[in-house]
């Protein structure tokens, strides 16, 4: 019942970042996700202390940190708005459906050596999987690049927890900790590319300037 | 026992309808710090226009005349169709939910002929906004529908509503969540509620709903807002009836909770208005795409589980 929650919450996660242009909101959307995704280990596996570890952690990573620093970066750029995405929001909106039914298509095929929790585990760690990959190329800034890296990982991270029955905390831990260092080097990135060109728009970024 | 329930459907309905929107107005001026109007105003509204003469543009034709009664008309037939908690209705058949979306549709016809049938610049644009979004709100209100049907095995709305229990909801509560989503973003957009039209509205650029009635008057006004009232009441009592887990309760009990969802529905629905903006024009297709994506969702969940 309560993982069921979980996957919707990460389901309707995905598609606010699919269907928003407000980068605050899409900030904060997949930061909840983040949250959503460190809940998960609870509901799946049964009870240790390393999980409330791994899932304070998550709270504090996904859920404060990053968010704190991409609104900063997003302050110092003073950009709000995805303006004009290579695939606008609306189709965004409809692909995002599609995806999910291929990945359910996917992981009907998948064979898993034991048995899953839930059926929706692994469709749905999948699809967000696909999201922030869609997410990466279908967008322009680049601030909203490193969310659909974020979304991403999530659906790496969600998808670990479905299948893997002890969990290798050190493993989750040090992708944390890898994920933690490529938002920090990317937000500087970002504020230094945005200083250099006076804009974000990664479509414009490949045009020489002197 | 069951014809009682059958006939006590839509003499609710047909009953406390208008009271649904004197709950809306009363819940909005508690958020504004006022105290309101009495709950049963709509219905000394209702009683007002009903003794008013209607006044006709020499520019219409039959068409106007025949729409509000016509709206009116597919409004009490579904409330035959549409369940409120019981588990069969007097007109239900086997597939009665497709029944039920086109006599919507065949109300928001009549609405839309009748405002292309003044001649009004306004009203045009009105009918054509609201051809647009109901053309994006049907396929939402039908794959949802698909889902339920989906879930419970059911093609006739009073069975596939009882068949949402508990444990119902234990097992399949992902893609019953969805279809309660998609289903409240279908009752705010099919009832012209306010992220996608303000009742309360009088700038034609931006009227929906309103502005089709524009030309209305007298007795067939009356028509129209007790319809609008009615369409709130279904509406509301099928998103009451997908959500609610009323699947293990005896029919009275079942009946008294759909009644008491129902209102609880337009409690929500005040709040909504109270605290949110209407959305621009321009992307109110986009929440619609979103209720659309969500109706979708379900249906894959349903399909899965």
């Amino acid at each position: 019942m309560w993982i069921d929650v979980i996957m919707v919450a990460l389901v309707l996660t995905n598609m606010v970042a699919l269907g928003s242009s407000r980068l605050r909101a899409c900030i904060r959307v997949v930061a909840i996700q983040g949250v959503a995704v460190g809940l998960m280990p609870l509901f799946i596996h049964s009870f240790a202390p390393q999980l409330l570890l791994f899932t304070a952690l998550c709270f504090i990573l996904k859920g404060v940190v990053f968010p704190w620093m991409l609104m900063r970066t997003l302050r110092q750029l003073d950009v709000w708005r995805e303006d004009s995405p290579y695939v606008s929001f609306g189709l965004s909106l409809l692909i995002g459906p599609m995806v999910l039914a291929f990945a359910c298509w996917v992981s009907s095929h998948l064979r898993l050596p034991y048995d899953i929790h839930s059926a929706t585990l692994i469709p749905v760690a999948l699809f967000t999987l696909f999201v922030g990959l869609f997410l990466i190329v279908s967008r322009k800034k680049a601030l909203t690049q490193v969310l659909g890296y974020l979304v991403l990982e999530n659906g790496i991270c969600a998808f670990g927890i479905a299948i893997a029955y002890e969990q290798p905390l050190i493993i989750e831990l040090g992708i944390l900790l890898d994920i933690f260092v490529g938002v920090f080097v990317m937000g500087i990135a970002i504020f230094h590319i945005s200083r250099e060109f006076d804009h974000i728009n990664t479509d414009q970024l490949n045009t020489l300037r002197n | 026992m069951k014809l009682v329930a059958e006939i006590l459907q839509p003499l609710l309905a047909i009953v406390l309808a208008p009271l649904l929107l004197g709950v809306i107005n009363r819940v909005k001026a508690f958020f504004a710090g006022r105290h309101g109007q009495p709950f049963v105003q709509p219905y000394y509204d209702l009683w007002r226009l009903l003794h008013k003469g209607a006044v006709y543009s020499r520019s219409t034709s039959w068409v106007f005349r025949l729409s509000p009664p016509a709206c009116l008309a597919a409004l009490l037939t579904l409330t035959l169709i549409v369940p409120l908690g019981g588990r069969s209705t007097l007109l239900g058949f086997e597939g009665d939910l497709v029944l039920a979306a086109y006599l919507l549709a065949l109300v928001r016809f009549f609405l839309v002929a009748a405002a292309l049938d003044t001649a009004s610049s306004f009203e045009g644009m009105g009918a054509s906004r609201e051809a647009f979004f109901s053309a994006l709100t049907e396929p939402a209100l039908f794959v949802a529908l698909a889902a339920m049907a989906r879930l419970s095995g059911r093609l006739s709305l009073p069975e596939m509503f009882a068949a949402v229990t508990p444990g119902n909801w234990a097992t399949h509560g992902a893609a019953l969540l969805l279809v309660a989503a998609t289903l409240a973003i279908v009752l705010l957009a099919e009832n012209s509620r306010i992220p996608v039209d303000d009742p309360n509205t009088h700038l034609e650029l931006t009227m929906i709903h309103e502005v089709m009635v524009l030309d209305n008057s007298g007795p067939d006004f009356a028509f129209i807002q007790y319809g609008s009232a009615l369409k709130l009441w279904l509406l509301s009592a099928v998103l009451v009836g997908a959500a609610l887990p009323t699947g293990g309760l005896s029919t009275p009990l079942a009946m008294a909770a759909a009644v008491g969802g129902v209102f609880l529905v337009a409690v929500c629905v005040g709040t909504v208005e109270s605290c949110m903006a209407r959305l621009r024009m321009t992307h109110v297709p986009l929440l619609l795409f979103t209720a659309v994506a969500l109706a979708v969702l379900a249906l894959v969940f349903s399909l899965r589980g």
